[in-house]
């Protein structure tokens, strides 16, 4: 598993990316109320705003970790946001992406070094 | 060079008890405690939440009499002061030359002296505004040795019942000067979240004694400012220098109900206060605009600033929200804002632009939770 600056996490099975928040993040932003995803088969850049997350205090963004094509979004978060706060981790992913650039992936930090970053 | 932050009397047991704290008007404040935020709102509705609201002013206007200080006050508010009986409390608000609204605030009879609530962050302004504008006769005394608490939910009248029963005898807005823990509390029927309660100034040195005896109570929890806003949210309260400020005038904000007949035109004590021209017209002629509720009509919460448009495509915008977010209690995004006169009945969609896109939201009635107050 890969870990951004941006609190997501990177998750690769094959030649696919599956993408959250972290436990870290979920706990900052509070109780969440609200996901907005993007469509699915959707073209995205790096560091694109593609969800937009709501939690009783504000909203944040959640960028494209990686250039791709968004291939499934985690519907079940449109009707029931408060999983990102009960599983960031597992249930409450946010999208699956296949990376034009798989080599993207090795910038970002391992468990270790993200522990690292928010401790 | 940065001033340090305020702490109030109940600093030390937010520390202990787990608050996140957060720079509020000054203060160091608690925005949750460990229910977090929909916790919190939800204890509140449905058992009793306690608020520390000791960065707010409170103030005491003397007089020779009750009738002197409140004829000197009713200069400077469009309220029925005058007529206040004693031990009850109101709601007013302070106005400017141009009819805006200074700053909103309670205020009640405590028989020989007047006892003002005022909003944390406007206070230092207030006072100076008593000061320099009531007759010198009457004194405008700032009360700093004494914390305020507020128990809001339904069952803070038994809660605070235990610790003394003669609150149980209050009526809403009502006041009055009882012992809670053998510590004299300055005690009124209020709050601001919708929901019954009490509103409870205590000595200062008392304060964290008196607060932990009401938490003892196991229906009781903290609550931060976090939900102090949703829940006044729901319950269709303006906050001020948000939903109010001094370019919103009273009848913009549709408070009309707080000025009373007296204070109107062929009212016994008609105008009179500041900005009174402009208010009276507009009380007679209507405004351009007025402030309403939102309801989004998707699961996107609309907060203060986004723009409210009659189309997908219209160009101009027809009003703003000026606070918004989800309702915990609703279940829903809620919001109150502004919006051209013409469109505060309107039954329609209309569009509210958020992150680029129109996305419909309804005018809506206000308060957006029925007020369980004890009339």
């Amino acid at each position: 598993m890969k870990f951004t600056e941006e609190h997501e996490w990177l998750r690769i099975e094959g030649d696919i990316v599956v993408v959250g928040i972290t436990e870290h993040a979920s706990t900052q932003l509070g109780d969440v109320v609200f996901v907005e995803l993007p469509e699915e088969g959707l073209m995205v850049s790096k560091d694109d705003e593609i969800v937009v997350i709501e939690s009783v205090k504000a909203a944040s963004d959640i960028l494209a970790p990686l250039d791709g094509e968004i291939i499934e979004i985690n519907e079940a978060l449109s009707d029931e946001p408060s999983k990102v706060n009960e599983d960031p981790m597992g249930d409450a992913w946010f999208f699956k992406m296949k990376p034009s650039d798989p080599s993207q992936v090795e910038d970002y930090m391992t468990e270790d070094e993200y522990n690292k970053l928010i401790s | 060079m940065a001033q340090a932050l305020r702490k109030t009397p109940l600093y030390d047991l937010h520390r202990d008890l787990g608050a996140k704290l957060t720079e509020f008007a000054g203060y160091e404040m608690p925005v949750q405690y460990g229910l977090g935020i929909l916790g919190e709102h939800q204890h509140t509705r449905t058992k009793a939440g306690l608020f520390d609201v000791s960065h707010m002013g409170q103030v005491i206007l003397r007089g020779r009499s009750y009738q002197e200080t409140a004829l000197a006050l009713e200069k400077l508010l469009p309220t029925d002061v005058l007529g206040l009986e004693a031990g009850r409390q109101r709601y007013g608000f302070l106005t400017t030359n141009s009819g805006g609204i200074f700053d909103d605030l309670m205020f009640s009879n405590r028989g020989d002296h007047i006892f003002i609530v005022l909003n944390a962050a406007c206070k230092n302004s207030d006072i100076k505004h008593l000061k320099s504008l009531l007759e010198p006769e009457i004194l405008v005394e700032e009360v700093l040795n004494r914390a305020l608490i507020a128990l809001q939910g339904p069952a803070s009248e038994t809660v605070l019942g235990e610790l003394n029963p003669q609150v149980k005898n209050m009526k809403f807005m009502d006041v009055e000067t009882l012992l809670v823990s053998g510590v004299e509390c300055w005690i009124s029927r209020s709050g601001y979240t919708g929901e019954d309660g009490f509103e409870i100034s205590i000595p200062a040195t008392d304060a964290e004694s008196v607060t932990r005896n009401i938490l003892l109570n196991e229906n009781v929890e903290l609550i931060g400012l976090g939900a102090r806003d949703s829940l006044r949210l729901e319950a269709g309260l303006c906050l001020y220098g948000h939903d109010i400020n001094q370019a919103t005038t009273p009848v913009e904000a549709s408070l009309n109900w707080a000025i009373q007949k007296v204070r109107r035109a062929n009212g016994e004590r008609a105008g009179g206060f500041i900005g009174s021209k402009i208010i009276l017209k507009q009380l007679d002629e209507g405004t351009e605009r007025k402030r309403v509720g939102f309801l989004p009509q998707t699961r996107a919460p609309m907060r203060e600033g986004v723009e409210v448009f009659e189309t997908e495509r219209s160009k101009d915008r027809i009003g703003i929200i000026t606070s918004g977010g989800y309702g915990p209690t609703v279940g829903h995004p809620v919001a109150m804002g502004y919006i051209d006169s013409k469109y505060a009945q309107n039954k329609n969609n209309l569009f509210g632009e958020l992150r680029g896109k129109r996305v419909p939201v309804k005018v809506s009635k206000i308060p957006f939770v029925p007020l369980n107050f004890k009339r």
